[in-house]
């Protein structure tokens, strides 16, 4: 058979690190990167006698979550023990939830692979405990423990099995994310690993019943993730070609090797021996908690894009490309406000920062440059200060070393020439030493105007006024 | 000076209050009862005896600030305490030492009061007889050829030969009410919520209950009034209004009503306990109660549930002893699982490890809704029908345990019985709801036998009420006293 006979049924189960400012059941602060075992405490080092509470605001922005996913809050919801050994999980179980999750049967709403919209449906999401890590000991043998990370917050955003490619599964997860920063619950940096995700992968024939599903863990990039699920789509496939069968297992993806490696099968699937957890209450919420929240939600990514289209009279791909991060929409309407010129900023966060961004394969909020600098950079083109082509090498370096651009310019020497007579004198120079463009010109071939402004512009560094140039230039040969 | 020891708390507290008595004075006297005495009882795991003295020394310098300052005491070895070893009687834990106070520590820390040192148990609070402690065994100073009861016996025979004038202890599932009826003294199992088990080592995080364990009725409400309490540390504890619960300690119980339920007097229940029960029904009869007998049968279902949560909530908790942070590591391994595997089967004691092994396998997949789920569904019967009685008395009397004190090893060799020594006491955990236990007598040896009151929830005035009016009429502690034989 062929393998577009084949169809890819994916679904993911997402965890989102929460950005409160303690741990999810004792005060310890969930700031990343500090020294190891600095934020422990004795709940979350699981000290014998110690006892965890519930942070509230974990729960606030769980909920929050569940919301901005359409999902319906269970007001009556609890907490499980999830038990397994592990040095990095100190209590020797998690605790999470299990038959009575907080946020029950969402979706969110993405693009097909047709271009039309299309649900994924979320199952759950649930509150949890992140756990330790581990960290190779550079001084002896064997494994360190830091347990900052011990009792971090974590989501668990469980999607029902509706994503159909690759290329699907990467635009769930972008739209997932922008919603999660839209909303301010979590910073969603895979690469300090606050956005991790697991994905379950079955292939089948069309019109047959679902194949049997492998999990993939160990991706750490939206990349990586489209990658495993290329390869182990095809793996299956070739898996059913040669006449076997997929095995039920759970996959380590390795992405300098491109493969992925079985970690267990279903036979030595653990048994986790879930409980409701005794040293919590049920969480219980009332239908006034909930409609708070929904009150406080901010702007939603749809909403914004309907107010670029109607209001700010941008395209409809425009605002999509900038609604699709909370970052870049942010950037967009600060710098937009601040400069007054909507549209500028627009084009250059859809072309030159877009394509920087792509280049340095960074992530939008890491652009280190703020709005601020970015609203100068439009000011300074229109007020006729720089000429474009300065204005990108300008946002180079704003990308590089980010300060103000009136700074950039100054210490570059990129002013603008705008002086009439400067201008003129250059404009005669270029003919004087180009008669033969001139002939030319004169004999029909517009072409060789442009050819003139270029030596302007070579002349003058690019720091001449191309408008003045063109129209000096213009009035010169058609004295 | 062996007087002093045999004074009660707020005997002492007067006497402190009056100047006849200084904590200095106090704290000597036991210590040197802990000299003559703790060889024969065995009842601590650690003692402070250097640091108590210091201590009493210093806040007759300085004055008392709590009303209870320097008055000494002895604290189960499963609450932990700051600098000072907390080792569950377990070689897990054999040396190890907590960086901060349980919050009933804290509260004994700031009423002034000094600790004597830490108080041997079964190890992890599971047993019935002190006999699982991992250190050495502890011998009831009524006879010391027979056991304190479990597992808070290092507790209730510290208070019962005078090496601490009060303890604390815990319950789970009669841990402090059986060795106290066991070795003559009172024991109280306050409503779960009522006391912070932020500290205690956790056993059965829905059941455990940290009380106290004293000389009279009067003392175990004081000691209920200094660790009872909301804390935020704990979000299974309750937050009411604080109860004095020494006021209403002498009211009239005329007109009690107290139910007898007649199945906890069935099978197994020795005939001296029996009959020792009947005079004290008569005693209250006397002081104008209301007894009638009624039929609540929830004992034996209690039993099988209450094993089969306390065991999964176990084999849960003491997960957290793996080798890898604190606690015992095994010297040889060469893998992780070889790391958990060793630790774990050197550490933990055999009655230990019988509990993780079933505790895991009833939350095992395909077994839980046969055991777990279902002994959950026992648990809410057991609570209805404990509400149910209460709707009718104020207060239920049975007995503590089926028989008196039994001898050293005579039921090691067989969990089974052990077990059913709790037959009286569980149910009263799987409720939530507070129970007394308070001698009624001696048997024809000569040995304490010990009656239970048991209240609605956060009814403990009034079981401590009818404890009380009892207490004043017998006066058994007058009558009784342990001789520390050997035969």
């Amino acid at each position: 058979m062929a393998r577009e006979d084949y169809e890819v049924i994916i679904g993911l189960e997402v965890h989102a690190e929460l950005s409160t400012k303690t741990k999810i059941f004792c005060s310890c602060k969930t700031e990343f990167g500090a020294e190891p075992n600095t934020h422990i405490c004795p709940v979350c080092m699981a000290l014998p006698g110690a006892l965890p509470v519930l942070n509230e605001k974990v729960v606030e922005y769980a909920v929050k979550a569940g919301l901005a996913t359409n999902c319906s809050i269970s007001k009556d919801s609890r907490n499980d023990r999830k038990n397994y050994f592990y040095p990095d999980l100190p209590k020797s179980y998690q605790i999470s939830q299990a038959d009575k999750p907080l946020c029950n049967n969402g979706y969110i709403e993405i693009e097909d692979d047709n271009g039309n919209t299309k649900k994924v449906r979320i199952l759950r999401i649930h509150i949890e405990e992140d756990a330790g890590k581990l960290n190779h000991n550079e001084f002896g043998g064997g494994s360190l423990v830091d347990l900052n990370r011990a009792g971090v917050p974590l989501i668990e955003i469980v999607s029902e099995p509706d994503i159909r490619s690759e290329a699907e599964a990467d635009r769930y997860l972008k739209k997932l994310k922008s919603i999660l920063q839209y909303i301010n619950v979590s910073d969603c940096k895979m690469q300090e690993g606050s956005l991790r995700a697991d994905v379950n992968v079955s292939v089948h024939k069309k019109g047959e019943p679902f194949g049997t599903r492998t999990e993939m863990k160990n991706m750490n990039s939206f990349k990586s993730i489209s990658r495993a699920i290329e390869y182990e789509k095809n793996r299956q496939i070739d898996e059913l070609e040669r006449g076997n069968t997929i095995i039920q297992e759970t996959l380590r993806w390795d992405d300098l090797e491109g493969r992925t490696f079985s970690m267990r099968n279903k036979e030595d699937a653990q048994d986790y021996r879930y409980f409701p957890e005794p040293d919590l209450g049920v969480i219980k919420l009332s239908d006034e908690y909930i409609e708070n929240i929904k009150k406080e939600l901010p702007e939603m990514p749809e909403s914004r894009k309907e107010r670029y289209i109607n209001e700010l009279g941008l395209s409809e791909k425009d605002s999509n490309n900038i609604t699709s991060s909370k970052f870049l929409s942010d950037l967009f309407e600060k710098a937009g406000e601040i400069s007054g010129n909507y549209k500028a900023v627009c084009n250059w966060i859809n072309s030159d920062i877009a394509r920087i961004v792509n280049e340095k394969e960074i992530e939008p909020e890491q652009i280190p440059f703020t709005a601020e600098e970015l609203a100068e950079l439009v000011k300074l083109i229109d007020k006729g200060t720089i000429s474009s082509s300065i204005a990108k090498k300008v946002l180079d370096e704003l990308f590089e070393n980010p300060r103000k651009p009136s700074q950039i310019i100054e210490e570059k020497g990129w002013i603008q020439i705008s002086d009439e007579g400067q201008i003129k004198e250059v404009v005669l120079k270029i003919l004087a030493e180009n008669e033969q463009s001139v002939i030319d010109y004169k004999g029909g071939k517009d072409r060789a105007l442009g050819f003139l402004v270029g030596q302007a512009m070579k002349q003058t560094k690019g720091k001449a006024n191309p408008k003045m140039l063109n129209q000096m230039f213009l009035e010169e040969l058609n004295k | 000076m062996s007087e002093i020891t045999s004074y009660t708390v707020h005997e002492l507290k007067e006497k402190l209050d009056n100047k006849e008595l200084t904590s200095e004075e106090i704290t000597k006297a036991y210590i040197n009862r802990i000299n003559e005495k703790e060889k024969e009882v065995g009842a601590f795991v650690t003692l402070r005896t250097e640091e108590a003295e210091k201590e009493a020394k210093k806040i007759d310098i300085e004055g008392r600030t709590g009303t209870y300052a320097g008055i000494p005491i002895g604290i189960k070895d499963n609450l932990c305490t700051k600098g000072v070893k907390t080792t569950c009687s377990s070689k897990m834990l054999e040396n190890f030492v907590s960086p901060y106070d349980a919050t009933v520590v804290e509260k004994l820390n700031n009423e002034g009061i000094i600790s004597l040192g830490k108080l041997n148990m079964d190890e992890f609070a599971m047993g019935s007889s002190t006999e699982n402690s991992r250190f050495h065994i502890t011998r009831n100073p009524w006879n010391l050829n027979t056991v304190p009861g479990g597992s808070s016996g290092g507790s209730a025979a510290a208070v019962a030969a005078d090496l601490v004038p009060w303890a604390l202890g815990s319950d789970t599932g009669g841990s402090i009410r059986q060795p106290a009826s066991l070795c003559g003294v009172v024991g109280l199992k306050p409503t779960y919520g009522l006391v912070s088990r932020f500290g205690l080592v956790a056993f059965a995080s829905s059941l455990d209950q940290v009380g106290p364990i004293t000389k009279d009725v009067k003392d175990s409400a004081i000691l209920l009034n200094i660790i009872a309490g909301h804390d935020e540390k704990d979000s299974t504890s309750a937050n009411r209004e604080k109860i004095d619960y020494t006021k209403s300690l002498e009211k009239d119980i005329k007109g009690l009503k107290i139910g007898v339920p007649k199945e906890f007097f069935g099978e197994g229940i020795s005939e001296d306990v029996k009959e020792k029960l009947q005079e004290a029904i008569e005693t209250y009869k006397a002081l104008g109660a209301e007894i009638e007998e009624f039929s609540l049968d929830v004992a034996k279902y209690s039993l099988a549930a209450y094993y089969i949560i306390a065991c999964a909530e176990a084999s849960s908790n003491l997960g957290r002893f793996d080798g890898i942070r604190y606690g015992y590591r095994a010297e040889e391994f060469n893998s992780l699982k070889e790391l958990y595997v060793n630790s774990r089967t050197e550490g933990f004691g055999d009655e230990v490890k019988r509990r993780i092994i079933l505790g895991t396998y009833v939350l095992s997949s395909g077994f839980y809704d046969a055991y777990y789920k279902k002994a959950q569904k026992v648990r809410t019967y057991v609570s209805n029908e404990f509400e149910k009685a209460f709707s009718k008395y104020d207060v239920l009397l049975t007995p503590v345990s089926p028989t008196t004190a039994f001898e050293i090893g005579s039921k090691s060799n067989n969990p089974m019985e052990m077990y059913l020594a709790d037959i009286c006491t569980v149910s009263i955990n799987i409720a939530g709801i507070p129970a007394i236990s308070i001698p009624c007598g001696v048997d024809k040896k000569g040995m304490p036998v010990g009656m239970q009151l048991i209240g609605n929830k956060f009814e403990e005035e009034k079981i401590l009420n009818a404890a009380y009016a009892f207490e004043q009429k017998i006066k058994f502690r007058e009558n009784y006293k342990p001789e520390f034989k050997k035969n």
